[in-house]
């Protein structure tokens, strides 16, 4: 990966982060923690990976993406905002009555929203159906999707594993966000889903385990998925939480919104890391 | 009359034959004999998708291709495809508003000899609570091609409800005159008016011949579309006929019994009997002989119209 690419995914996956935490204090409530784990995964897919079009969010040729754990939608507006989907002041009305940010990802109100998801496991198989699709017709568009640690939980996502590997989607990329926390607590106490890459690979499944806030090992992970011929699941090692220091693997940042005096101390972690860097992106 | 036959093997028999001329997936869950979706996967295996025995993956796989712009038809039984799914139809289907049709068989009480387990007697109380959700529910062959060729055409999430037990034939091959959302009128009448939904349907045609006998002069109405209700239809009935008895091989609870009643209560201008299952579950027999046992027969729809005529 080339430098000036590597320094300006990392000002987007900043600017994901400082946007992120921004609506969900306006709101009141949302889910920060699995939001900030994979800032950098959406920066990369949207900055650097996959083919879509702001001004025809429609597109039948584009490349899509389901995020299952649609709980951090935060995340994926923000990224769809910086990206030109809607403007970014529209962030400011999540979770507002009328507004077009839902709390959960809808894809008939949000321009760039491919699935509407939410309910934990359904998106990945959702992901399963488009890249079945695309895989029948020879249709060119690849299908991505990202689950959490805590969602692999569900039946339903074994279920379509199970699918994904008999009908061969080599056409579809799963991340997988192992940040080790869900609601109750961490995973390994509340429903241990480890070891995650074994269960996959058991499923048939092409496995990569990397970390999860690197853009250089997604980027590799991504292009040999591309290539080998199976389905892939990528489990990206993140924290929870990440860039906000009293959030970072603290579970109980899951799903509220920080208070004033919180906000102000998150807001200004974010703020100096965007600020640092876009000036190395500028300067880059 | 043609032969008795099931609503899900003309299901499968039309579904392969629109094939030829309308781009449509097809789902199942490892019943394709049963839900006789195997003769559509026997002439378009590259549009077909066995999923295996994971119905909620089916439902949400199917929600996927429709969010592609094709529209998909997932089929299993009713208990599964409806009941253990109802999540995903309701969060990956209906909420998006997609153009998923859920085409399941083996509803109601008459499956039979597998008994309770598998006779689900609540899949259209449940489909009819949800949003954007159309639910469609046959009287015979003819009804279910017409209707499912109107479906190749039709917008948002659909549900519905086949049976697999062999019934009679209302209509004539070809017949139209069928069209989604509008209940028809099998025969006219004045004193009482029968409306009556899937394979009732034959049942509510044979008791007017009986009620006829007896001087009662019933009308007979199809409602093939459960949701939305033909209110104006019903409305009009009622009032002509000021009686209502509503017959459906399902849950007095929710069904088109309820949706009746919510309306009759609503307007005024008729007395209304539900016949169906009263909130119950079913047993393990032959489907006819279980028909007879809960009274969803021309006989218990006389004894419904009697009751309410205080005849």
């Amino acid at each position: 990966m080339e430098n000036t690419t590597l320094l300006m995914l990392k000002e987007k996956a900043a600017r994901i982060r400082m946007l992120s935490v921004d609506a969900v204090y306006r709101a009141k409530s949302g889910h920060p923690g699995g939001s900030l784990s994979i800032a950098e995964i959406v920066a990369y897919l949207y900055f650097n990976k996959m083919n879509v079009d702001p001004s025809d969010p429609q597109k039948p040729d584009r490349d899509r993406f389901v995020l299952s754990k649609g709980h951090c939608c935060p995340a994926l507006y923000s990224a769809l905002a910086i990206k030109g989907f809607f403007k970014e002041e529209e962030l400011k009305n999540l979770r507002k009555l009328g507004a077009m940010l839902q709390g959960h990802p809808d894809m008939k109100s949000i321009p760039g929203v491919d699935m509407s998801t939410g309910s934990l496991g359904q998106g990945f198989s959702a992901a399963c159906g488009m890249a079945a699709r695309a895989k029948r017709e020879s249709l060119s568009w690849r299908v991505y999707t990202v689950l959490g640690d805590g969602e692999i939980e569900e039946g339903q996502v074994w279920e379509a594993a199970m699918f994904a590997n008999m009908y061969k989607l080599d056409n579809i990329t799963a991340f997988i966000d192992s940040n080790g926390y869900q609601i109750d607590g961490a995973v390994k106490e509340v429903m241990d889903p480890n070891p995650i890459d074994d269960k996959f690979r058991a499923f048939g499944w092409q496995t990569f385990v990397i970390d999860g806030h690197d853009f250089e090992q997604i980027d590799r992970a991504v292009r040999e998925a591309e290539n080998c011929g199976r389905p892939a699941a990528i489990i990206c090692r993140t924290v929870k939480g990440k860039g906000v220091s009293f959030m970072e693997n603290n579970y109980t940042w899951h799903g509220k919104a920080p208070k004033d005096d919180e906000y102000a101390v998150a807001e200004k972690e974010l703020t100096l890391a965007y600020k640092v860097a876009l000036e190395e992106s500028n300067n880059g | 009359m043609a032969e008795k036959e099931a609503t899900r093997a003309a299901y499968g028999r039309k579904l392969a034959e629109l094939g030829e001329k309308y781009n449509f997936y097809v789902l199942d869950a490892d019943l394709s004999g049963s839900t006789q979706t195997a003769v559509f996967a026997k002439k378009y295996p590259n549009r077909f998708f066995n999923c295996g025995i994971a119905e909620e993956n089916m439902i949400s796989v199917a929600a996927g291709i429709a969010a592609t712009g094709v529209p998909a038809f997932a089929s299993s039984f009713a208990m599964f495809a409806c009941g253990r799914a109802f999540e995903q139809i309701r969060n990956s289907v209906a909420y998006p508003n997609l153009p998923v049709r859920v085409c399941a068989s083996h509803a109601g009480i008459t499956v039979g000899e597998d008994g309770a387990t598998h006779q689900f007697c609540e899949d259209m109380a449940i489909m009819r609570a949800l949003p954007n959700m159309t639910v469609l529910s046959p009287a015979d062959s003819a009804s279910t091609e017409a209707i499912l060729e109107q479906l190749m055409t039709f917008s948002g999430p659909v549900y519905m409800r086949l049976g697999r037990y062999a019934v009679p034939q209302v209509y004539a091959k070809g017949e139209h005159g069928f069209k989604i959302g509008k209940g028809l009128v099998v025969a006219d009448g004045k004193d009482v008016t029968i409306v009556a939904t899937g394979i009732m349907v034959s049942a509510a045609i044979e008791a007017r011949r009986e009620l006829s006998s007896l001087g009662i002069d019933a009308a007979v109405i199809d409602i093939h579309t459960v949701k939305p209700l033909d209110n104006e239809l019903i409305a009009e009935y009622c009032s002509k006929t000021g009686a209502v008895v509503t017959v459906e091989e399902h849950s007095v609870i929710g069904g088109l019994g309820d949706a009746v009643a919510a309306l009759v209560a609503e307007k005024g201008g008729a007395k209304l009997k539900k016949l169906g299952i009263n909130d119950e579950f079913g047993t393990s027999a032959p489907a006819g002989v279980l028909l007879e046992h809960y009274g969803l027969n021309a006989a218990g729809i006389v004894g419904k119209a009697k009751e309410l005529l205080n005849k």
